[in-house]
This record gives C-alpha cells, sequence and structure tokens, in this order.
C-alpha cells in the first residue's frame, strides 16, 4: 500500500509531459533573463547607433513599460484566472504605486523646477505654502517605497475585506471595482487634494541622486523591471502549484463546495487580492520612472478594463499567456497610434468581441490546442 | 456729482423742454471726461428730449464727431446728432470713446431719465440699474418716482429702493425704519445687503442691529422655500435623467441578465439621431423647427433599437450565461461604436438646440426659476416609465419577455421563439437608451464621449435599485438624483459623486440583492 | 414530538445551560465551539426541533422536528418540494430558519456557526448534482478535501505527509477510483463523480453525512456497490440519505432501519419502510387523490 502511494506521489511529477513542461519553463526563463540582463543592453548601450543590432531608447522605454504591464497582466491572472474574480479597478492600485514613486520623484527634482522652490511647482501655482501631510515621507525612498506597498495594499485590504465578506461576486464585484477607480479618478482630478490634479506629476529630473534621463539609469529601470517581472512570474508559478493555488482554482469553480469543503473562500480571496494590488502599485512605482508622467487618467476605468484584456487575449489561467497578451496588444497599440491612429480603437474593440466569442482560451490556449491536434 | 445729475433731472421735469444744441452735444461727446460729464449735466438741465436717444447712442458707441458736427451712425449711413436729418460723413471724423467711468455716468442719466419713461420694461430696467447705486440724494426723486408711479410690483420696487437707500443713512430712526421695512422682501440681493449691514463695525446702533437680524431671518425663510424647492426640482430632474439612462439598462441587465456596457454609446446613437433630425428640419423644414423633436423621439427610439438589434444578433447571443464575457465584449462594442461616429461626425460636439417652446422656464418664487427643458423631461420619463410598463405586464411581447427570463426552457417548450424574444427585449432596452439620448440632447452636450459620463451612474442605479424590479430601478434613480444634488450643494460637484459612489458601495455590502430584490433560494449571485 | 425526543431536546438544553454559566448566549462560545467536539453521550448525533423556513410566504419547512440517533442511516424520503434539500440546507449552515433550533449531537448549536466551521465540526454534505473540482484532477480533489489546516498559511507550504497520502489511496479503494486518480475530474463519468464527491466527503472524516440523491444518474451495478459503501459506514458515521429511488432505500433500510417521510415542510411518517409503504397517508401524498 504505502509503495504503491509512494508511486503516486506528487501528482504532476508524475507524467512525462508535465516534466517536460517544467523544462521548457525552465528554458524560457534563462533566455528571458538573458535577454534582459544581458542582450538588450549590449544592443542598446554598446552596439553604435548606425548599426541595425542598435536597439533604440524609444524601443528600450517602449519594453520597459510594457513588461510593468505585463506584471499587471500577471496579477489580473491570478485573481481572474485563477481565483475567478473580475476586477476592472486594477489601474487604480497601478496608478498609486505610480503616485507613490512620483511623489518621490517630484521632491528630486529640488530646487530645479520652474519656480525654483523646494515645494514642487504645482504646489507653488496653487500657492500652498508649505507640504500637505501626506507628502511628509516624500523624501526618503525606502519610506516612499514602502508606501508604494502599504497604501494600495491597506486600500485593497478593506476593499476586499467588506467585498468579499458580503459575498458579492460576479458582475457585481465587477461594477462596483469601477466604480471604485472612478470614484479616485474624480478625486486626483482635485487640485486639492494635493497630487497635482489633472496634470499629476512631470518634468522629473532625477532618481536616488541620479539624472533620470540618461541611456544607464533607462537601462537600470530595464533590467530591474525585467528582474521583477521574471521574479512575480517565478512567484505566480509556485502559488499556482501549491495547495492554495488550487483551493484557488476550486473557489473558481464551485465556491459554495469549497466551504462545504471546510475552507473559509474569504481568507483566501482576500489574500490573493491584495498580492495583485501590490503586484499592480509596485509595476506602476517602475513604470512612472520610465514613462516620465503619471496623471489621473491612468485610474480611468478604461485603463483598467484594459488590463483585464490583456490577459483575456493572452490566455487566462495561464499565467505565461497574460504576458504574451500584454506584449501583444500594447505593441498592436504603438504600432497602430503610428501608422493608423483612427483604426487603433476598431482593432481594440474588435479584440475584445474577438477573444470573447471566439477565443475563451487565448493565444496560448489556441497553441496548446494546436500542438495537442499535432501530437 | 450725482446730486448734480439727480437735481438736473429734477430741474428737467419742472423745467420747459429745451432744444439740444450742436455745442452741447460736442460738448458730451468730445474732450476731458470731467469736461464731458460736466456737458453731460448741463444738457440734462436743458430737458431736450433728444437727449435720450443721444446718451444712448454714445453707449452704443454710434457716435463720430468732426471739428464742426456730432453725428449717430445707424445702419452705416450718418445723422445729424442734432437734427436727425441724414447727412454725409466727412472726412477726419472720429469715434466716440467711452471708458468705464464715462459709461457709468451715461447709463445714470439714463436711468435717471428713464425712470420716468412710458414704457413700464423700461422703468424696470431703471429701477434695477438704480439699485446698485444708492445714494441719499436720490430720494427726492425717487420720491417723485413713486407718487408718479401706477403699477404696483414697480411701487414696491421702489420702496425697496427708497430703504435700500435709507439704511445707509446718517439718521438712526431712518435706518431703523428701513430696517423693518426690508423685511418684507423676498429678494436674495436685500438678504444680502442685510448681512451687509450687520457685518462687524458697519452698524453701530444696537436697535437698528435687532430690526437687521429679524429682518434677515424674515426674508431668510422666504428664500429657503425657493432654494428648497430648487434643490428638490434639480434633484428630481437628475433623478429623471438617470431614470431615462438606466431603464434599458434594467431591461437588458434585469431580465436578460446582460451587463451591456455599450449602454452608454446607444444612448449616443440616439442623441446623435435627435441632432440629425433637427439638421434635417432646420434644412428642409424650417417653418416647423419647434416640432422638431416630435420627429427626433421615434427616429432615436428607432435608430438606437436597430443598432441593438444587430448587436444582440451578432455578439450578445453567443455570450448568454456568461456575464463577464458579455461585459468584456459589450465594452469592446463601446469602442468600435465610440470610434465610428468620431470617424463620421469628428471629434468634437455638435450643437442641439432646444425648440423655442422648451426655452426658458417659469419663475416659481423670486430667487426659482425652473427650466421648462428640464420640466419637458422630466414628464417624459415618467411617460416613457408608464409605456415601459405596460408594454412589460399587458402586451404579449411583455409576456413572452417575462416567460423567457424566468424560464428558457418552459417558454421554448410552449412554442415561444426565444431567439426573436431576445432580439425584440434587447432591442427595446436599447431604443430607450436611445430616448434617453434625445432627452440628453435638450439638457447637455452631444458628442461621441455622451455615454461615457453616465455608464458609471447608470450600473450604480441598476445595482442599488436591485436585479428584476422596476419599481427598484425608478426608486433608485430618483433616490440617487436628490441624493446628489443635496451633497452638492453641501460639499461641491466632484466630492458629491464621489460621496455617492462610496455609499453605494458600502449599501451594496451591506444588502447585495439591493433595494428591491427577487427573494428566494437561488439567491445565489 | 415523541417522548424520546422532548427527553434529547432538554438534556442537550440542560448540557448547553451548564455550559454557559450566565445563561446567555456569548460570541466566545460561538467560535470555541468550532474546534470543539459533538457530544454524542445522549444517543442522539443530530437533533432539529420545531424547523420553520419561509421564502416570502412560502414555508419550505414546517415545524419540522427530527432527531438522528448516533451511527444511525435514517433514508428521508418524499415528494419533490417536500424541503429536503432545504432541510440540508438548514444543517449546513446555508440558510437559516426563521424559527427553531438545530443541534449536533447535544452540545453545538449549529445556527451559530458558518458553513465551513461546520464542515469543519464534522457535518459533510453531498449535493444533488455531483459538484466536484472538475479542471483538478481526482487526486487534488481528494487532497483538497483532506482534514487538515485549511488556512491560507498552510495551504501555502503544504505538503502531503506520509499518512495523508495513505488516507488518500486508503479512500480512493474504498470509492472504486483508483485506477483513476490522476484523470481529470471532468472527464468522469456520472457515477464516478458521485463516488468521487462521496469520497471527498470521506476526506473530511466527517461524524455526519448527509447524502442528497447519492446514486442520481447511477447504473444498477453502481448502485449496489453505493449502498454497500453506506452500510460499511453505518455504526462509525451517521448517515442522512434523502432519495427517490426506492429500491436503493429498500437496500439500505434492510434490517430494521428507520425511514422518514417528509411532506410539505414537516415529518409525515416515520418508522419501518414496510409500515411506511402501507400507512394510508403516505400513499396518498405520494399518489396524490
Amino acid at each position: 500500500m504505502k509503495s504503491d502511494m509512494s508511486k503516486l506521489g506528487h501528482p504532476l511529477s508524475n507524467s512525462l509531459s508535465l516534466s517536460r513542461e517544467r523544462a521548457g519553463v525552465r528554458a524560457g526563463l534563462a533566455i528571458a533573463l538573458l535577454c534582459i540582463c544581458v542582450v538588450v543592453p549590449l544592443l542598446n548601450l554598446t552596439v553604435p547607433p548606425d548599426s541595425a543590432f542598435h536597439m533604440s531608447d524609444y524601443a528600450v522605454g517602449l519594453v520597459g513599460k510594457i513588461m510593468c504591464y505585463a506584471i499587471c497582466a500577471l496579477a489580473m491572472d491570478l485573481i481572474w484566472g485563477y481565483t475567478g474574480i473580475l476586477s476592472l479597478g486594477h489601474g487604480l492600485f497601478f496608478a498609486l504605486g505610480g503616485y507613490g514613486m512620483g511623489m518621490y520623484l517630484m521632491r528630486q527634482i529640488g530646487l530645479d523646477g520652474n519656480y525654483r522652490s523646494e515645494l514642487p511647482d504645482f504646489m507653488v501655482f496653487l500657492n500652498w505654502k508649505a507640504l500637505p501631510w501626506h507628502w511628509a515621507w516624500s523624501e526618503s525612498f525606502i519610506a516612499q517605497m514602502l508606501l508604494v506597498v502599504l497604501v494600495p495594499g491597506l486600500i485593497a485590504f478593506v476593499f476586499g475585506y467588506f467585498a468579499f465578506r458580503s459575498r458579492i461576486k460576479g458582475v457585481y464585484f465587477s461594477i462596483i471595482t469601477q466604480a471604485m477607480t472612478f470614484a479616485a479618478m474624480l478625486l486626483f482630478f482635485r487640485n486639492e487634494t494635493g497630487f497635482g490634479g489633472n496634470n499629476g506629476f512631470t518634468d522629473f529630473k532625477r532618481i536616488a541622486g541620479i539624472p533620470i534621463a540618461t541611456p544607464s539609469t533607462r537601462m537600470v529601470l530595464f533590467v530591474v523591471t525585467g528582474l521583477v517581472l521574471v521574479g512575480c512570474f517565478v512567484m505566480a508559478r509556485a502559488i499556482v502549484a501549491s495547495k492554495y493555488g488550487r483551493v484557488l482554482q476550486a473557489i473558481r469553480d464551485a465556491e459554495s463546495r469549497v466551504r462545504f469543503s471546510g475552507y473559509d473562500p474569504v481568507a483566501y480571496k482576500l489574500s490573493i487580492w491584495v498580492l495583485s494590488a501590490v503586484m499592480c502599485a509596485v509595476a506602476g512605482a517602475l513604470y512612472v520612472p520610465q514613462v516620465g508622467i503619471i496623471n489621473p487618467s491612468e485610474m480611468s476605468p478604461a485603463a483598467s478594463i484594459e488590463i483585464a484584456i490583456w490577459a483575456a487575449v493572452g490566455g487566462r489561467g495561464t499565467l505565461v499567456g497574460p504576458i504574451v497578451g500584454a506584449f501583444f496588444v500594447n505593441g498592436a497599440k504603438s504600432w497602430f497610434t503610428v501608422a493608423f491612429p483612427e483604426f487603433w480603437l476598431y482593432f481594440l474593440g474588435g479584440l475584445f468581441i474577438a477573444v470573447t466569442l471566439f477565443l475563451p482560451h487565448g493565444i496560448v490556449g489556441l497553441f496548446r490546442r494546436l500542438k495537442e491536434r499535432a501530437a | 456729482m450725482l446730486v448734480r445729475w439727480v437735481g438736473v433731472v429734477l430741474l428737467l421735469l419742472c423745467g420747459a423742454a429745451q432744444a439740444l444744441t450742436q455745442d452741447e452735444a460736442r460738448a458730451v461727446a468730445a474732450g476731458e471726461n470731467d469736461e464731458r460729464i460736466a456737458a453731460l449735466h448741463k444738457a440734462l438741465a436743458t430737458g431736450d428730449a433728444a437727449l435720450a436717444p443721444f446718451v444712448q447712442a454714445l453707449l452704443a458707441d454710434e457716435v463720430k464727431v468732426s471739428p464742426e458736427r456730432v453725428f449717430v451712425m445707424r445702419g452705416g449711413q450718418a445723422f445729424d446728432a442734432v437734427t436727425g436729418a441724414a447727412a454725409l460723413l466727412p472726412e477726419g471724423a472720429e469715434d466716440v470713446v467711452n471708458n468705464n467711468r464715462m459709461r457709468r455716468e451715461l447709463d445714470a442719466a439714463m436711468a435717471a431719465v428713464r425712470l420716468f419713461s412710458a414704457d413700464r420694461n423700461e422703468r424696470a430696467a431703471a429701477i434695477a440699474l438704480l439699485r446698485d447705486r444708492a445714494d441719499e440724494a436720490m430720494l427726492p426723486l425717487i420720491a417723485k418716482a413713486k407718487a408718479a408711479e401706477g403699477d404696483a410690483d414697480l411701487k414696491a420696487q421702489l420702496d425697496r429702493l427708497e430703504a435700500t437707500v435709507l439704511i445707509a443713512s446718517d439718521d438712526p430712526a431712518r435706518r431703523l425704519a428701513a430696517a423693518r421695512a426690508l423685511g418684507a422682501s423676498d429678494q436674495s440681493a436685500v438678504r444680502s445687503l442685510l448681512l451687509d449691514r450687520l457685518a462687524a463695525g458697519v452698524e453701530s446702533d444696537a436697535q437698528v442691529r435687532a430690526a437687521l437680524r429679524a429682518s434677515i431671518d424674515a426674508v431668510e425663510s422666504r428664500l429657503a422655500w425657493g432654494e428648497r424647492l430648487g434643490l428638490l426640482f434639480t434633484g428630481v430632474s437628475l433623478g429623471s435623467i438617470l431614470l431615462l439612462v438606466a431603464l434599458g439598462l434594467a431591461i437588458t441587465y434585469g431580465l436578460m441578465g446582460v451587463i451591456n456596457m455599450a449602454h452608454g454609446e446607444l444612448m449616443m446613437i440616439g442623441a446623435y439621431a435627435t441632432w440629425l433630425v433637427q439638421d434635417a428640419f432646420r434644412a428642409w423644414f424650417p417653418g416647423a423647427f419647434d416640432a422638431y423633436i416630435l420627429a427626433a423621439i421615434p427616429a432615436s427610439f428607432l435608430a438606437s433599437a436597430l443598432v441593438g438589434a444587430v448587436l444582440e444578433r451578432t455578439v450578445i447571443r453567443w455570450l448568454y450565461g456568461r456575464p463577464l464575457e458579455t461585459l468584456l465584449a459589450t465594452w469592446g462594442i463601446s469602442l468600435v461604436l465610440m470610434q465610428a461616429v468620431r470617424s463620421l461626425f469628428g471629434a468634437q460636439n455638435v450643437q442641439v438646440e432646444n425648440p423655442s417652446w422648451m426655452s426658458g422656464g417659469v419663475a416659481v418664487a423670486s430667487n426659482l426659476t425652473l427650466p421648462y427643458n428640464r420640466i419637458a423631461i422630466v414628464v417624459f420619463a415618467a411617460l416613457v416609465l408608464a409605456a415601459m410598463a405596460l408594454l412589460i405586464a399587458k402586451t404579449r411581447l411583455g409576456l413572452f419577455v417575462r416567460g423567457v427570463t424566468q424560464n428558457r426552457r418552459m417558454a421554448a417548450c410552449t412554442g415561444v421563439d426565444t431567439a426573436r424574444v431576445d432580439t425584440y427585449a434587447f432591442a427595446l432596452g436599447a431604443g430607450i437608451a436611445g430616448l434617453a439620448g434625445c432627452a440628453l440632447s435638450q439638457v447637455g452636450n452631444v458628442g461621441p464621449d455622451l455615454g461615457q459620463s453616465y455608464i458609471v451612474d447608470s450600473f450604480m442605479v441598476v445595482v442599488l435599485g436591485g436585479v428584476g424590479q422596476l419599481a427598484g430601478t425608478v426608486v433608485a434613480a430618483l433616490g440617487l438624483g436628490v441624493l446628489n444634488k443635496l451633497l452638492e450643494g453641501w460639499a461641491g460637484a466632484v466630492l458629491a459623486k464621489i460621496m455617492v459612489l462610496v455609499f453605494i458601495v458600502v449599501f451594496i455590502q451591506k444588502r447585495p440583492q439591493g433595494l428591491f430584490a427577487m427573494k428566494g433560494r437561488s439567491a445565489e449571485a | 414530538m415523541t417522548p424520546e425526543l422532548m427527553e434529547a431536546g432538554s438534556a442537550a438544553r440542560e448540557v448547553l445551560a451548564q455550559r454557559t454559566a450566565s445563561g446567555g448566549r456569548s460570541a466566545a462560545f460561538g467560535r470555541s465551539v468550532a474546534r470543539a467536539e459533538p457530544d454524542f453521550v445522549h444517543g442522539v448525533a443530530l437533533y432539529l426541533d420545531d424547523i420553520t423556513v419561509s421564502f416570502d410566504g412560502f414555508k419550505a419547512l414546517n415545524a419540522l422536528s427530527l432527531a438522528i440517533d448516533a451511527g444511525e442511516l435514517r433514508c428521508i424520503i418524499g415528494p419533490n418540494g417536500a424541503g429536503k434539500t432545504t432541510m440540508m440546507d438548514v444543517i449546513t449552515g446555508k440558510t437559516r430558519p426563521d424559527e427553531g433550533e438545530v443541534f449536533f449531537g447535544s452540545n453545538i448549536n449549529l445556527l451559530r456557526l458558518a458553513e465551513n466551521q461546520i464542515a469543519q465540526i464534522g457535518i459533510g454534505r453531498k449535493f444533488q448534482k455531483p459538484t466536484v473540482y472538475e479542471p483538478l484532477t481526482v487526486f487534488q480533489n481528494l487532497e483538497l478535501a483532506l482534514a487538515a489546516d485549511r488556512r491560507v498559511r498552510a495551504s501555502l507550504f503544504a505538503r502531503l505527509s506520509a499518512a495523508q497520502l495513505d488516507r488518500i489511496g486508503e479512500v480512493l479503494e474504498r470509492i472504486h477510483l483508483k485506477s483513476e486518480a490522476h484523470r481529470t475530474a471532468g472527464l468522469l463519468s456520472h457515477g464516478q463523480k458521485q463516488w468521487l464527491e462521496i469520497g471527498m466527503l470521506l476526506m473530511q472524516d466527517p461524524k455526519l453525512l448527509l447524502l442528497d440523491e447519492p446514486v442520481a444518474g447511477m447504473t444498477d451495478e453502481e448502485t449496489e456497490r453505493t449502498a454497500e459503501l453506506f452500510l460499511s459506514l453505518e455504526g462509525e458515521h451517521s448517515l442522512v440519505v434523502v432519495e427517490h429511488d426506492m429500491k436503493f432505500v429498500e437496500l439500505l433500510t434492510e434490517g430494521h432501519k428507520k425511514v422518514t417521510v417528509l411532506h410539505e415542510g414537516s415529518v409525515l411518517a416515520e418508522g419501518q419502510l414496510a409500515d411506511v409503504q402501507a400507512n394510508e397517508k403516505v400513499v396518498e401524498v405520494y399518489l396524490g387523490r
């Protein structure tokens, strides 16, 4: 009996195809790390600009930005693909993380702003004489980074606690997440809130004392973002493979049954919800120095809905899919807005429709099915 | 200086009228301001009937001077200022320039003359103008005007004008009398005046202060009714708009379970249909322009219903039972629709005018005018609601819709073509969205983004009201409208909106099924 | 209400009164009870007293009173709409009754606990429609149902011990799914899914099993095997089986076991199967007037 069972052992390790999959993932991770840490820096910093292999600063910035989006898409996969919670307000956490970093960067401008004042320009413009209370720690990088993680996390915790405890789910939940981000956007549009109003933060000069617009700083940010993405991916895989991950999937498919099995879904949903919020916040914090601006439109419901479509296009419940989806959709966006700006929204709208109607498992799902058929 | 021209006007009334001469005209029209003003007063003293139109022309910048003569321009033709005969404008004739001070003097002169005009409206306007420049020297003028005034309403206004002057008098007894008299007013301007007098350091006499306070209370209680009613009305107006917007959604979501994120765009289509009908009327039936709205209502319903039917047949029917997917797909549709409208009609707002019978408003209290277009929308919303309720409850289509949504398989077994009923139901919801768009075009801007500003609100109404019951939608829409306006008065528009959203989110946690909910075993979301 | 029932009830109330010296109800009591053990000293596993549940005026349960002895296998039959599933909903915490009391053993008041707490103290439920976790394998389904620490942190770092592996193996044997251990649950046949769900129930190591139409859709052979399984569980576990399949009920109630007939939310008749089947009222209700 015992020898029987130990042969069964861990179910995943049994199948040959699964161990092949694991090897594939490991290879993929290695390639990704190589590209991020070695290839791209080489192509951008050492290869001369007139060479065909040169990777322009613009391209580096674009890929860096998309990697931030990919982190959000990964977070969305964890809550939607694996736990069945569709959030249409995760852009809020992304934006809050961005604003957290933005506050620090605004202070880093120091006396080099338009008004040559210790206070950020927009405060001088509003005739404020001192920093408001919520800027109290904005001088310190560490403190501000802690806020980047804690504030969105806390907000997510409070919102999620009340929502999940009242057993709000499905579409109702999605709609109120939309309301949440919409309300926050309205709040941040006001000048009195102290976040730069509808202009937000921009014109950054330095980060940690180092000038921000130089190729080397950009590359450092790029590499850090890439490493965070890889790290998040590895973490997500570990989560999904654990019993916790299976409980999440069980909650997605049959929540009341899970309850009758003795689990409290609220604790599970809340933990993954807060984790995904923090992931988005970190992504936002990495996004802002690379893009150079943050304003309340990042909190619009439309921005949050786009995160969902990246996950859906790539393939929900696959972890790799959302990353692919983020790259595909945002790559298309960059191309369209340059080549055929009129058609971008037709493409995006059409993508929403096509994916829900014809590609419920996304690109990665389609790929896998084709592979199965070929085998 | 005021004394001077007032005295002059009195002289004017008592004295005989004399003609305005060229010299006098030129003295008023040209030269240094101080001299011009003096000349103006002198001219007033002579009391010429031609002075009033001349001053009028000066105010309208229609006067030109040459070294010898003064001309008034009318319709491009020059006329002699004194004789009124047509004349040739010489080379080198200069425009008369009036700075602000000059204008004030001219205005005052006009008002003083107009107090005795034969036209009632002119007299009312004159009183209003003089209200801003209360001075004790005006009292004899006012007294005379009161004596000559036949209209009771204007007489009351003159009384108030007198009191306004007297409230600043040097004599405390006069001030006291004035303070008491003003307590009978229901004008907010009077309240401001009284409050100013009561402000620190202005009024020294204790008795007068007490009288002022009493009068302020009296005026405020009269004003309060106007304010409360006004608030209620704007709340109901907003609520009626929300109702129209949410009604269509209540059908598609409440009855069919379809989350339609393109609902706002269906509204936008209705608004654009209204605009097209308006332009068509303007181009082909300009005489009947005011009736365009009657054609626009069915047009907007049909346009949106048609688009809705197409959407249902091509996209939505494949997603029944999958609300999250429907949500995403309809969001995509909304993007496509918005971009299509932008490509067809441009990204800017388009102009939609109210028909003339909907412009203006009815004055219900001194500080409250209810606009006709908003009243019309409240009535319209009520009619649409009634029509819809009747349709659902009394017609065969309504019966089929209810049957299909409650138990699809049984309905199919009894021979109902469920696919067609779905299309009709969705088209109905879409059509009502079109009607909402038509209504919105009358009170707001029409542009491709029209739907976006209402989508969150409309979903909030449906979520709050509860699914499956029209009554819930009605109560929620009206309630949210009134609540929003109440909070707005207190905290400003943005904070009010945020508070309403937070309130709904909190309410939903306590009562996830909404205000009026379907109860039963299958209450699992 | 039979005299035994009343006695059991008052005994339970005595114990309850003793436990809470203040005589009042405190939240802390409810919480500690979730980890407490049910007390079967008085021989009663489950005790429902005067349960009434109404939905919008319609009485799904109407002053229902029922008692299940410890180790008993009770069959509950009745026409559709009699309130059988609602009764199970009340016991497992899915629905709160408007009136009445529910006790597990003589000491645990089920009305104070949440669904997952009720599951943790040893009441397992099998639904009418097999609800297994379709994308997971049979093994993973059973693993999730393990009676282990169900908190988040524990689940994150959970590793199956040898004892737990053995237990899963045991249950796999019992439900005849050993060979299908790594098949995706969604691909199982209907009958196999039913067994898997029963298996998941067993993994929880429940003291009371509530089985709602466990053999619906099964073949004759599967039905027989299921009956064997239940009979083997009787004694160490208490079972309440709701069924329509009279052959299955006959199989189960061999050896003088009690059958309860529900009708319109309350108990219509109770006793041996043969007696109940001969009962005039029961015949009327089942066959109509």
